[in-house]
This record gives C-alpha cells, structure tokens and sequence, in this order.
C-alpha cells in the first residue's frame, strides 16, 4: 500500500458514502468546520452525503455541483439540491458572496485551472474548505525515487495517462499559492492515510513530509484598512 | 412475490374526481393581449385529499395536446390517463400524501373555454373570434381556480413540454404560492425550430378547406386532414431517431414488398397515419391554432426585460429541472440555461439530465430514472415542507 490513501483517492463522481451511511473521514473534518445554519455551496460533491448529513445534523442551507450524472442523480433522490455542471466553468454563474462556505473535498487536483477555481470559491463564499490528497507525503517521494514512476495504487488506480487527477500538489505547493492569492489559512488540519487526524499541524514543517492529505479552512485576507477582519 | 397482495386500496373518496368550475364570473380574466374574458369554465381533476393546512397541493400542468385526465381512466379515451403511472396511492406523485390537481388549459377543448365554446355575444362558436391566449394567460386561470379551491400555496407546480413553460411561468409570476417547481423536458421560450415547426402544423389546418376559415362547426365538417398532417409532423418531433429506427426500422406494414405505390407501405407510415386520424377525434383544430401560438409567444427572458435571471431574483422556492439527453425539441441545453438563471440569482435548484432514448415523449413514458429522481426530489421537499408521509387531518 502506497500513497495517497483510499479516502483521498475518490475521484470526482464516486460516492463519498460507505453503504451503512458513515461519512468518508476527511468529510467528517469538514462538516465540523461548518456552522450550523449556514449557506453552503459542496462543489464535486459527489452522490452528495455530505449535503445530507449537513442538512440533517447542522440544518445547513447546501446546494452542489458534480460533473458526473450517475453523482447527480444519486444526490437529488437524496433529496439534497444539486445540478449537473463543472467547477471549472459553472461556478462564475453564482453572484459574489453567495454562500457561507464552499467546499471542495477531493476535487481540485481534478480542476483545470486550480487557481481560478479557488479564487472563485472565495469569491461565492466567504470561506472555502478545501481537501487534498498530500503528493509531498513520504511514501509518495519514496516510490518516486525508488521506482522513478508516478504511484499508481488501491486509492489511485489510473495510470498517469488516464486519472483525471491531473494537478497533483504539495502541501508546501499549496500554502506558497494561498500566500500568493492572498488566502488565509484559518485552520488546517493533517489527515493519515486512513483519514485519522494527524496530531501535525498542517501549515507546520513536517506535515508535507508526514501527512497523506490536508483540509483547510481558508477566506480571503481583509483588504488594507479593513475594520475587524 | 406476494400472492395475496391487497389490491389497490381505491376507495371512492381516493379515485380521481373531475368537475368544472366557473372563474372571472365577478372579475374577468385580463388577457396578456390587453382583451377581458370572463367568466370563464376550468373543467379539472383532483386526486387524494387536501390537508388540513392546505399545504399539500401539487399542481400538474399538461402539455400542447394534454388534458385534465391525468389518473385513472379518461372518460373521452377509455385508457389511463396520461400520467396515470405517476399519480396515485403509493405512486411518484402520492396520492396517500399529496392533493393533486390538474386543470385543462385555457383555449383547451376538454371542457376548459376555448375556441370551440358559444361565444356569449354571438351564440356561435367562438372559432377565430375567440382571443389569443398566452402561456401566461392559461396560469393566470390556473390562479384563479386555486384561489376558488382555497389554495394559498401549492407544495408543487410541476409539467412537462408546454406544462414545464407553464411551472416557469407560475414561479415567475407567483414565487410566494409555489413551495417547488418542476419543469421537466421544457424551455424558458420557444425556439425558431419550434415555432418552424408550429407554424406548419398551424398551415396545414388552415389549408385544409373543410377549415372554413375557423368557423367549421357552424358547416358540420371539421378539418380532419389538416389536423392529421399538424399531429402527424408534430409527433416526428415528440421522438428521436433511434426510437423511430428501435420501434419501426424500415419493416413494410403487412405486405412482403413495397408496392410501387403511395399506400402506407411502411410500419412508419402506418404508425403515423393512426396517430394523426386518433387525433382527429379528440383534439379541435382551432384549439390547435390557439395553443400553438401560446407557445410560440412564450419567451420568459423577454417578459422580464431581456434578463432571465429577472424572473428568478430573490426565488424562494426551490426547483428541479429535468431534461432527457435523446430530446431534441426541447433539448438539455436549454434546461441548462434556465439553470445558470437560477444559479445567478443563488437559487435553490437541482437539475438532472435523464439519460433516454425516447426523446421528448419521454417524459410521458416508464423512465425508472426520471421516476426515481423524481420521487427523491419530492420527498425531500416535502420534508422541508414539513409534509407528514400521508395527508395528516385530510379533509
């Protein structure tokens, strides 16, 4: 068994539920960073359990977006509302501040433009949640320097020509950009391979070496002047 | 299998129930056109029972050639109506926890004044002296009939075709009295290829001569010819290439051999040729003429100064828009355009591409899928409407 976990290497579309209604770990982080009430846009967000356990637990205000029909239709006989479309395009359609929060679990390393992806969260929402398979992870620098080859394992089944994770990053990578975008990181939080949470912080020196995967709670940083922040 | 399964528990009280109702008798009806009419005859269907609160109402919208005989048996066809698989005890559309409603459309011909009824100033027909009517127009009598029934608010306005631009409508016009909106295989306006495609089932009635110029009832004749080419053309758009090629092919109808000839040699044509001469017998032209043209003129973007999302702004209620992937009448694209409206204005929707080879009529047909779909988005809503599982103080 190799990196990135099982839980980080769903892809976009594949349900985030196990059959008895148990949330996948890293979604488990997410829904806690969510305050009750609030208006949440879930993006990839999959055959939509998280939605439902949002609504059911937190009485959260979500909508979604996923690419996959199967994803969809999953999620609408759910009874949670959700439509058909892309992150990388359709979330210009949403007015600015729409949203409490954003979310985007597992699905950036599939965006095209992972930038304009962020920014477009944190201009519908005030925060983003965003979770990430780690590629700074030691098994994963291991393999490469052992085999010289792009893993490919249980989590990550495709080969490089064929996954559509196709913008795989460091958490190092991460926070570089998040700096350079004018992000704030509120809270992160390191996840093992199993998805338990690791006792690093996650904007810490080990945690790209140590940890499978992340989760972040970001917003913008106030612009110059602001009061309160 | 259950072999003694109870049959269905239809009680009198549970099976579907058609009247007519009088509207506009006080107050006409202020047509779009800028013309009154009134008072004007609503013949409809309720199925299960109101509750106690009133909030259990779904609101079912027919298409073009549709009627108010949605479950049970129409008494005009001798078979199940048309959406008799979705509505009933148990069924997408329960009757055990909803009230369902559906009226027959203004300029209707199923009991809903239309052309076909005595004009009051003359005590002829109306025939082409009967007004032009809009999508608009057949909501704002649907409004009418819910306010005699004494429905504030519908927990669902839902339809198909020419029934989903009336749930636009109806949302658009009335956001507080529509808890959801469903409009499944429909447009936010009718596209030049639809209009092409009215406008020669509207020709070919008209240059039928037994037409008369409208007032064909007053010489005993009807345009049957002219009705059966409009409903033939306009049933090629209802499906799709690869149902037309799964249910005919080119398989010859009863013969070993094309007969050199203009005898409906092929299953198609055969097919075709039934469904126009059925038609015949239960739809008016001039009601054809009427409805058409309704469709045509609907374009919601226009009616809300050229900006979709002005229909929407600040939208309580929450929406599912279904479109099936084979529909090239109404096809998926622009269901999604009424979505990104939705989307801009952060309204609550969810949106579902069916996947079907049926094309439009799929919505009328068995689609496990969209049925599914269906029911989830149902009872979700009605959770957050706070519907009980059956009509609780039912009345």
């Amino acid at each position: 068994m190799i990196v990135p976990p099982a839980g980080a290497g769903a892809r976009v579309g594949e349900p985030v539920s196990t059959g008895n209604g148990d949330l996948r770990f890293d979604l488990r982080i997410i829904a806690d960073m969510v305050r009750p009430g609030a208006r949440l846009l879930d993006v990839g967000c999959g055959d939509g359990a998280l939605l439902q356990h949002l609504a059911q637990t937190k009485a959260v205000d979500g909508r979604g977006i996923e690419l996959s029909m199967a994803g969809v239709r999953a999620a609408v006989r759910r009874g949670v509302s959700v439509i058909q479309g892309n992150a990388d395009t359709d979330l210009a359609d949403y007015p600015a501040g729409a949203f409490d929060y954003a979310i985007l679990s597992q699905t950036l390393q599939a965006m095209q433009q992972p930038r304009t992806v962020l920014e477009q969260l944190l201009r519908v929402a005030d925060h983003a949640i965003v979770s990430f398979p780690n590629f700074g992870y030691w098994k994963a620098r291991w393999h490469l320097v052992t085999r010289g080859r792009m893993p490919v394992t249980a989590g990550l089944p495709e080969e490089w020509w064929a996954t559509p994770n196709i913008h795989f990053c460091t958490i190092k990578d991460f926070v570089v950009l998040a700096r350079h975008m004018d992000i704030r990181i509120e809270h992160g939080v390191a996840l093992n391979e199993d998805g338990s949470v690791h006792r690093l912080s996650a904007t810490g020196p080990w945690a790209n070496l140590l940890s499978a995967q992340a989760v972040f709670l970001l917003t913008r940083v106030a612009p110059p002047g602001a009061v309160g922040a | 299998m259950r072999l003694f399964a109870p049959g269905p528990r239809e009680t009198p009280l549970d099976a579907p129930q058609n009247t007519t109702l009088r509207v506009g008798e006080d107050r006409p009806i202020r047509l779009d056109s800028g013309l009154d009419l009134g008072p004007v005859t609503v013949a409809y269907q309720t199925v299960g029972r109101l509750n106690a609160d009133r909030s259990n109402a779904i609101l079912i919208c027919h298409a073009l050639t549709g009627d108010h005989y949605v479950a049970g048996i129409n008494p005009v066809t001798g078979k199940p109506g048309w959406w008799d698989a979705l509505v009933g005890p148990g069924r997408v559309l329960d009757t055990n926890r909803f009230f369902v409603v559906c009226a027959n459309v203004l300029g209707g011909c199923l009991g809903t004044t239309g052309p076909r009824d005595i004009n009051p100033a003359t005590g002829k027909p109306w025939g082409l002296h009967f007004p032009v009517i809009t999508i608009g127009d057949m909501v704002t009598v649907q409004a009418r009939l819910l306010d005699a029934l004494g429905i504030e608010q519908v927990f669902c306005v839902i339809g198909g075709s020419m029934g989903g631009m009336q749930v636009l409508e109806w949302a658009a016009s009335y956001p507080e009295r529509v808890f959801t909106a469903v409009p499944i295989a429909a447009s936010y306006r009718h596209s030049a290829q639809n209009i092409a495609f009215h406008e020669v089932g509207r020709q070919a009635i008209m240059a039928d001569p037994d037409w008369r110029g409208g007032d064909y009832h007053e010489h005993g004749v009807i345009p049957q010819r002219g009705l059966a080419v409009a409903r033939m053309t306009a049933h090629i758009t209802y499906l799709s290439e690869t149902a037309l090629h799964r249910k005919f092919g080119r398989r010859l109808q009863d013969r070993e051999a094309v007969t050199y000839g203009f005898d409906a040699d092929f299953q198609v044509e055969s097919y075709l040729r039934h469904q126009g001469s059925t038609f015949v017998d239960r739809f008016d032209a001039n009601s054809y003429l009427y409805i058409t043209r309704a469709m045509d003129y609907f374009d919601l973007a226009t009616e809300y100064g050229g900006t979709l999302a002005n229909a929407f702004r600040a939208t309580p209620t929450r929406f599912c828009i279904i479109s099936f992937s084979s529909d090239w009448l109404f096809p998926t694209v622009e269901s999604r355009a009424i979505v990104h409206a939705l989307n801009s204005v952060a309204a609550n929707v969810s949106f579902v591409e069916v996947e079907s080879d049926k094309g439009h009529d799929a919505f009328l047909l068995d689609e496990p899928e969209f049925h599914e779909t269906l029911r989830g988005f149902l009872d979700g809503a009605a959770r957050h409407r706070g519907l009980p599982p059956t009509a609780e103080g039912a009345r």
